[in-house]
């Protein structure tokens, strides 16, 4: 072995051990506390290697129904007759169990829909055990969390969740239903339901009673359905927008209560007096943390035109540096594109950027020959225009566009229908506090990006979304409040 | 062949170890027909001066430790005692408490410390505002743990009423230094509880003892910033408010018997913190 | 396995106690021309690093191997005395046969603002080296924010420091990851700026393998590969060459190694 390979070469392979855990070869439905069988069957895969991991049910109307009957059931019999404590009880024991099952659910999670195991595993997994607990602890306390009004659970939730954070959508859901003292039925997406199925297997050992969460897997049609059951009370969906505007639809004139949390085209500003090497880092971190599959991602890029060459640079050199491949290599910095056709929606925007004269640049290096691989890239000369500025691309694309002050650096930002998130870098206080003010944002990260707690409250403005998930705002949504 | 049994030595809790009180003193225990059952240590005010620096030590990193954190040793310290129940159990029982009642003591601790648990990451989003002040400003207004806090539990010092004494000072970032009632033998089993819980050596200190030489010590000591005394009696209470006004120590003078779970009790140990910036560019 | 051989060629073997004795030192320099007894493909460490008193003798013993003399002057560690005497033990350890001076700047004067003292301390320094290398230990844990670590990081560079290094190793807080990170990004733009190339050396604090392969990672990816020679970057450290060896064997054979086969001088 020459002395000169880690000077010279990639870095030795580190991958993650598969062989201590089980993916069955086949799962049910699970409703009731059972395991359901479904006629219709359909497969998972593995976007970096194409492999099937899975074959799981396809939940129809028939079964759609079942689930929705189970969690009323289950309500009314079992989990409205709970005190809090109790309820509180059974939430930290699903706490306590991910946490002690966190290496097989984060290796889970990168192989079923493709982020690299060190996001997975330092992120995703220890995100949902803090959101289980925090929430355990409000269950008994709900008093507390709304002054001078009465308090009473919904009833039945349906909610549908997306493949970006599959397990970490499960556990902002399910924990505050439960908490708030509501049943759910919970639709896993299309490609990523093995870790919602085993979350299902860690409620039983939980001993989670029997119908107070159903997981039904299944596609659109299956999500269409449960959102339009006469018996749920409440729709909590996390998606696209022009998904969430048709769920809106169906449930407009029904009473039922809903939540949407949508997509984003997030600005990310960095002033001149910004910490240079650590806003470069923010901006990677923004656009490239789990691929650009982010509601939030920091995807358009607003930097202050005095040190644009200077950022864009450095930006680049850094993206040279970022490892592209198997997400369950530790090296790993950016896995796989979790479908063809997530695939192929980034591609055709890359193709309109190109076509309407913005200038795009990607690093060096190959990408894997099998699955579905994307290289982290970037655009100059953007306008605000552009289809790739306007629409949400949702995937490792940066938009770069310049600003001379912070007036005019607010006023690019807030011109977009969306209004999720969005980052502002400087080492300027009062400029900071002047920014997060003026953007029209439901989260503003100053001098970091992409920070999530249980306890702080996330969703959007606009089109990005209504409600608040997380945090002693996030509780209303899974309340009755009388007042 | 029966098992000859190895009686436990009761000693004090101080800096996450167990020493013995420096006095040499003893508090007998005896059973409900007066048969030995053990001997407890008497704290005297040396002991408590070590526990006090012990805590002091410790008080920075709990302070600063995150909330997640706490909520997790706490709802630790609930999972062991928890598993411990029957130990807890047969040593009331032994003192003479019916077994009925025993257990439900021991799942009343339980469930206080669970609850505490949960408060440690929401009493400051319900205790916490930004204040709309009229100049251009950003204000915000955030509790702190007080730092030290001297802790009488009430005189009974059954496992819930010492608990519900201790959890929502330490659940709020402070470091205790806690006088156990009479059922010293539970407070320190409750003690080896807490060392096997991830909890800080340090943060929590048990000392058994006499209350009539202790409280003035308690109210006494310039590095205590705060004391909850647990008292019906009146003197008591007068005693200890007129020693705590040299360091204008904060009182918190509750009722002789268990604390009703509330996070307002948290708030009993938080300074408020208001913090402005500037507006502008 | 090659990052863990390239680490043992960064080391600078160090012995900065009051009781060094000629004994101790040439002991250490053996270890450090020969690492692993019977394994030539290991080693040798980069130098060695010692009190100017020991400098002759520590010269002497490495004679004829690649192995470089590092010294530390400038009033090692606190640099709390006049410039005149301290630049005279820099003259006096490179008149020794020191390839290398370690400095120190005066961290007392750089917290009271007084930076010109700075810049010009160093500059004095690197006259006094001549033909030897300077390195400039800022003392990380006493400037103690990440904007102190730059500006002086900035200012020894911009004065001649052929290597800005984190640590005397003498106070509590010593080289860490992210001030070592500030430091290269420091080189980075100075780089950039400038077209001179100037080494990094943490000090103190890296007791195990696994820890300075995560530094090597790091100046690779901030810096490049042509800052992965021992010309660029060093580890200061003492117990981290025992890890090493130990990590490379147990590379080798797959068996976790004991203390008890690898020499302790």
């Amino acid at each position: 072995m020459s002395a000169n390979d880690f000077l010279l070469g990639g870095f030795a392979p580190a991958p993650e051990s598969t062989d201590h855990f089980e993916i069955k070869k086949s799962y049910d439905l699970f409703i009731g506390g059972k395991w359901v069988k479904a006629a219709k069957r359909f497969e998972t895969t593995n976007p970096a290697t194409g492999e099937v991991l899975s074959e799981v049910a396809l939940a129809g109307k028939k079964e759609v129904n079942q689930a929705v009957k189970a969690a009323r059931k289950a309500y009314g019999e079992v989990w409205s007759k709970l005190s809090g404590a109790e309820r509180g009880k059974y939430l930290f024991r699903i706490a306590r169990l991910l946490q002690e099952r966190a290496r097989e659910f984060a290796v889970v999670e990168s192989m079923d829909g493709g982020k690299p195991i060190r996001e997975s595993r330092d992120v995703d997994v220890p995100l949902a055990a803090a959101h289980f607990f925090y929430h355990a602890g409000w269950a008994d306390k709900l008093a507390y969390a709304f002054p001078g009004a009465g308090v009473s659970p919904i009833g039945v939730v349906g909610q549908v969740i997306p493949w970006n954070f599959p397990l970490l959508m499960a556990a902002w859901k399910i924990a505050p239903a439960l908490a708030c003292g509501n049943t759910v039925v919970l639709k896993p997406a299309e490609t990523t339901p093995l870790t919602a199925l085993k979350l299902a297997e860690l409620f039983e050992d939980a001993g989670l009673p029997a119908g107070v969460v159903n997981i039904i897997t299944g596609a659109g049609e299956t999500g269409k359905a449960l959102v339009e059951h006469p018996y749920v009370d409440k729709v909590a969906f996390t998606g696209s927008t022009a998904v969430g505007k048709e769920i809106r639809r169906s449930v407009a004139g029904t009473g039922k209560k809903f939540t949407l949390e949508l997509g984003g085209k997030a600005a990310n500003i960095v002033f001149e007096d910004a910490a240079v090497n650590e806003a470069v880092e923010g901006i990677v971190n923004g656009i490239f943390f789990n691929q650009g599959h982010v509601c939030c991602a920091g995807s358009r890029l607003f930097v202050q035109e005095s040190i644009a060459d200077t950022v864009i640079k450095k930006l680049k050199k850094r993206m040279e540096s970022l490892v592209v491949g198997n997400p369950l290599d530790k090296n790993t910095d950016v896995g796989a594109i979790n479908s063809v056709e997530q695939l192929e929606r980034i591609k055709e925007l890359v193709k309109a950027g190109k076509e309407e004269g913005a200038c795009i640049w990607q690093p060096s290096g190959g990408l894997p020959r099998k699955g579905n691989w994307f290289k982290p890239t970037l655009f100059t000369e953007c306008a605000q225009s552009h289809r790739i500025v306007q629409e949400e691309i949702f995937g490792p694309v940066l938009v770069i566009q310049t600003f001379r002050n912070p007036q005019e650096a607010l006023t690019k930002a807030n011109n977009t229908p969306y209004g999720l998130s969005g980052g502002v870098w400087t080492d300027k206080g009062s400029k900071i506090f002047k920014m997060t003010a003026g953007l029209n944002a439901g989260v503003v990260w100053a001098n970091t990006f992409n920070k999530f707690d249980p306890t702080s409250p996330f969703g959007g403005y606009k089109e990005s979304g209504i409600g608040r998930e997380g945090g002693l705002h996030g509780l209303s949504a899974y309340c009755n409040l009388s007042h | 062949m029966s098992h000859l049994g190895i009686p436990k030595t009761y000693k004090l809790f101080i800096g996450g170890k167990f020493p013995r009180t420096e006095s040499g003193r003893i508090l007998e225990v005896r059973g409900p027909t007066g048969e030995f059952l053990a001997n407890a240590s008497r704290a005297s005010r040396k002991d408590f001066r070590n526990a006090v620096v012990a805590a002091r030590k410790a008080s920075g990193g709990w302070a600063k430790s995150t909330a997640y954190l706490k909520g997790q040793i706490l709802y630790r310290i609930a999972e062991i005692l928890d598993g411990r129940s029957d130990q807890f159990v047969n040593e009331l029982v032994g003192q003479g408490l019916p077994e009925t009642k025993a257990r439900t003591d021991v799942s009343e601790a339980v469930d206080l410390l669970v609850h505490y648990a949960g408060w440690s990451d929401k009493y400051q989003a319900l205790f916490s505002t930004v204040n709309p002040v009229a100049s251009p400003h950003f204000n915000f207004s955030t509790p702190e743990p007080v730092g030290v806090v001297g802790i009488i539990a009430p005189r009974r010092g059954s496992l819930p009423e010492l608990v519900s004494a201790i959890a929502p000072a330490l659940v709020g970032g402070n470091a205790v230094v806690a006088l156990a009632g009479e059922s010293a033998l539970t407070a320190i089993s409750f003690a080896e509880v807490l060392a096997t819980s991830d909890v800080p050596g340090g943060i929590v200190n048990i000392l058994t003892g006499h209350r009539d030489e202790l409280v003035p010590e308690f109210a006494k000591h310039m590095d205590v910033n705060a004391v909850l005394l647990c008292s019906d009696d009146a003197d008591e209470r007068k005693i200890a408010e007129l020693e705590a006004v040299e360091n204008l120590k904060r009182m918190s003078l509750q009722p002789d018997r268990s604390l009703s779970p509330s996070p307002y009790h948290i708030l009993d140990f938080q300074e408020i913190k208001t913090t402005w910036h500037p507006v502008g560019v | 396995m090659s990052a863990l051989k390239l680490a043992v060629t960064m080391l600078d073997v160090t012995t900065l106690e009051g009781a060094d004795s000629v004994g101790k030192v040439r002991q250490m320099c053996q270890k450090a021309m020969r690492p692993l007894p019977g394994d030539p493909s290991v080693g040798p460490a980069a130098a060695v690093c010692v009190y100017p008193r020991m400098v002759k003798t520590a010269a002497k013993a490495v004679e004829g191997s690649k192995v470089k003399v590092a010294a530390v002057a400038t009033q090692f560690p606190s640099g709390q005395m006049r410039l005149k005497e301290r630049l005279a033990e820099v003259r006096y350890a490179v008149g020794e046969g020191a390839d290398e001076i370690d400095m120190v700047i005066s961290r007392g004067q750089f917290l009271q603002g007084e930076y010109r003292a700075i810049y010009d301390e160093v500059a004095a320094c690197k006259e006094c080296c001549g033909e030897a290398r300077l390195k400039v230990i800022l003392e990380t844990g006493e400037l103690t924010t990440y904007d102190n670590v730059r500006y002086a990081s900035d200012m020894a560079m911009s004065a001649g420091a052929d290597f800005i290094k984190t640590s005397t190793g003498k106070v509590p807080i010593a080289a860490t990851l992210p001030v070592t990170l500030v430091m290269l990004q420091a080189i980075e733009d100075f780089y950039e700026r400038t077209g001179r190339m100037v080494g990094m050396k943490p000090a103190g604090g890296i007791s195990n393998a696994k820890l300075a392969l995560q530094y090597l990672v790091m100046v690779r990816e901030v810096l490049g590969p042509k800052w992965l020679d021992n010309d660029w970057f060093r580890f200061g450290a003492s117990s981290l060459t025992n890890d090493l060896l130990m990590q490379i064997r147990k590379q080798e054979t797959g068996r976790y190694q004991s203390g008890d086969y690898f020499s302790q001088d």
